[in-house]
């Protein structure tokens, strides 16, 4: 039970945001230590560790292609792409970010979104100026839902995407660990194809949530204004 | 036969050229380090090679390790932001190949799928091209570097090596954060070998009712979930409740197939990334970006998707791997 020590250090260490790479490092000799491993073992534990785990940082072979075709525009052409977007409602411009990073991510294009690279200069804008095309004006409280949802709609999609694709450290960590530990022979695609229900529960679940935001924000809009007693005018269609 | 080593040593080959580039680049701020940083890392890749097959000394890659931490978390790493195009060139150029863009990036996935199923026919003089033990690395090995070829036949640039001179510049980018998924999984290994996953299993089963397969696939689940939300990423949560439940309940026990067991259980965990504060960069680093008055704003908009898509993963789980 002793050992269990060594999970509270990782989290703690991460809580007090200490950097990773040693707090990691550390809470792995405590617990072997405190799991009666002696230091040439836990050296010979990092040595072979490393070596069998060499699998999931496959992604550094995609940078030179990743790398030139950002060099050329890629992102500002994703951009180009996304922005088109912008004639649709809040739900509808973060339904669609969502699908089009879900599908990215499966096809191992992380890099194209992200919070600094899309959320806050294309898909935040693009969400506020949608809502503000339906109501004439976006008070702060809607404002900040749309925002949360930005970014929201981002991860979402990265995370139940990005699982699809083989050369990801998630499905390598996996086949890693259970390969080393148990001596199974899994295969990274196999893994990978497992990952699609999900991402398909996450794409119905997410996106509902989405399509149903409009008629929220309506519903929100409508009581702020009975409660100001002003009536804004509503530029975009009725709900 | 090409075996998965090859694909190692190529990206043992990359790690080394981005450390030559580096060293060559006395613009750099932190040259020395960040040379030294990314070329023992290449090395390591090629001396795991021996490591793996038992025929070097592990404790000597594990001094190496240690190393490469210690020159990671003392600020000897610095991003030498290598040259690359600005915004406005770049503009210019995405209106010049619009969509075609994408093409490069398609091609890695598409011959990867494609050599994956090819492989089992693929034969130089009787023997597999492709090692049947790592089919799909190696597929993507040589996906990666057909793609790189695409690229540059598209693209053309002026100089052929301009893909690993743009590699180094996402590399730096990332920086020390390359190292932490294999380092996680390093830590994944030691947990085991210390006994942690035991230690959490003898609490799971204290929980457990005996014989009841919905409630397995439940602690596992629900405990990836809780793990990764406390630890802020799955890959540190995976080894022990794997260990702990995944492994001996769920596949031992009750015959579940392990890539379905393996994969859900993972997705299940990231469900826990989506509630928790302590996945700073994505949870946290964007209400700041966005200047949210709310810094839980993020994870207050996403832990509706996250229960639901937890259960869900709970259900898929249980009918289609068992």
């Amino acid at each position: 039970m002793l050992v269990l020590l060594g999970v509270l250090l990782v989290i703690v260490g991460f809580a007090i945001r200490l950097n990773p790479l040693i707090v990691v490092t550390v809470s792995g000799i405590v617990t072997a230590l405190l799991g009666g491993l002696s230091p040439v073992q836990i050296l010979d534990a990092f040595g072979t560790g490393f070596a069998s785990s060499r699998s999931v940082t496959i992604f550094v072979i995609v940078l030179p292609v990743i790398g030139i075709i950002e060099r050329f525009g890629l992102q500002e052409q994703a951009k180009r792409l996304i922005s088109r977007l912008a004639r649709l409602t809040v739900g509808r411009v973060l339904a669609s970010y969502l699908f089009i990073r879900q599908i990215t991510a499966a096809v191992g294009l992380n890099s194209i979104g992200g919070h600094a690279q899309t959320v806050r200069p294309l898909v935040f804008p693009m969400a506020e100026g949608a809502a503000l095309r339906r109501y004439g004006t976006v008070p702060d409280s809607i404002k900040e839902k749309i925002k949360g949802h930005s970014a929201a709609a981002d991860n979402v999609g990265v995370f139940f995407g990005e699982d699809v694709f083989v050369a990801v450290g998630s499905i390598l960590l996996i086949t890693t660990f259970v390969d080393t530990t148990y001596h199974l022979h899994l295969d990274p695609l196999q893994l990978a194809v497992w990952a699609i229900p999900t991402a398909l529960c996450a794409l119905l679940i997410h996106g509902f949530r989405l399509f149903r935001l409009d008629r929220k924000l309506d519903r929100e809009i409508r009581e702020l204004e009975a409660a100001e007693g002003i009536n804004v005018v509503t530029a975009g269609e009725p709900a | 036969m090409i075996k998965v080593e090859a694909v190692y040593w190529l990206i043992g080959i990359l790690f080394i050229a981005w450390a030559f580039l580096i060293a060559r680049d006395p613009s750099h701020p932190k040259r020395w380090g960040s040379s030294a940083f990314w070329g023992l890392l290449g090395l390591c890749f090629f001396f795991g090679t021996w490591v793996q097959a038992g025929q070097a000394p592990g404790w000597v890659l594990g001094i190496a390790v240690l190393v490469l931490v210690v020159l990671a978390s003392t600020g000897l790493l610095g991003d030498g932001k290598a040259r690359t195009t600005t915004g406005p060139e770049r503009e210019k150029f995405a209106e010049c190949f619009g969509n075609k863009l994408f093409i490069p990036a398609l091609t890695l996935p598409v011959v990867t799928v494609i050599l994956v199923l090819l492989a089992p026919v693929l034969k130089i003089g009787g023997a597999p091209l492709i090692d049947p033990a790592n089919v799909t690395l190696v597929a993507l090995g040589i996906a990666a570097i057909v793609a790189a070829v695409v690229a540059l036949l598209i693209l053309r640039p002026k100089n052929p090596l301009t893909p690993v001179f743009e590699g180094r510049r996402i590399l730096e980018s990332i920086g020390w954060a390359a190292l932490l998924p294999q380092m996680l999984s390093t830590l994944g290994i030691l947990f085991t070998k210390a006994g942690v996953g035991t230690a959490v299993g003898t609490l799971a089963k204290s929980v457990l009712p005996d014989g009841s397969l919905i409630a397995a696939v439940l602690v596992y689940c629900v405990g990836m979930f809780i793990f990764t939300a406390l630890m802020g990423n799955a890959f540190a949560a995976f080894p022990i409740m794997t260990a702990a439940v995944g492994w001996p309940v769920l596949v031992q026990g009750f015959h579940g197939q392990p890539p379905i067991v393996f994969a859900i259980g993972m997705l299940a965990g990231f469900c826990g990334t989506l509630c928790t504060p302590m996945a700073a960069n994505f949870n946290l680093v964007p209400s700041a970006l966005l200047e949210m008055r709310n810094k839980y704003g993020v994870i207050k908009a996403q832990i509706p998707t996250a229960i639901p898509l937890l259960g869900a993963n709970v259900a898929l789980m249980y009918f289609l791997a068992f």
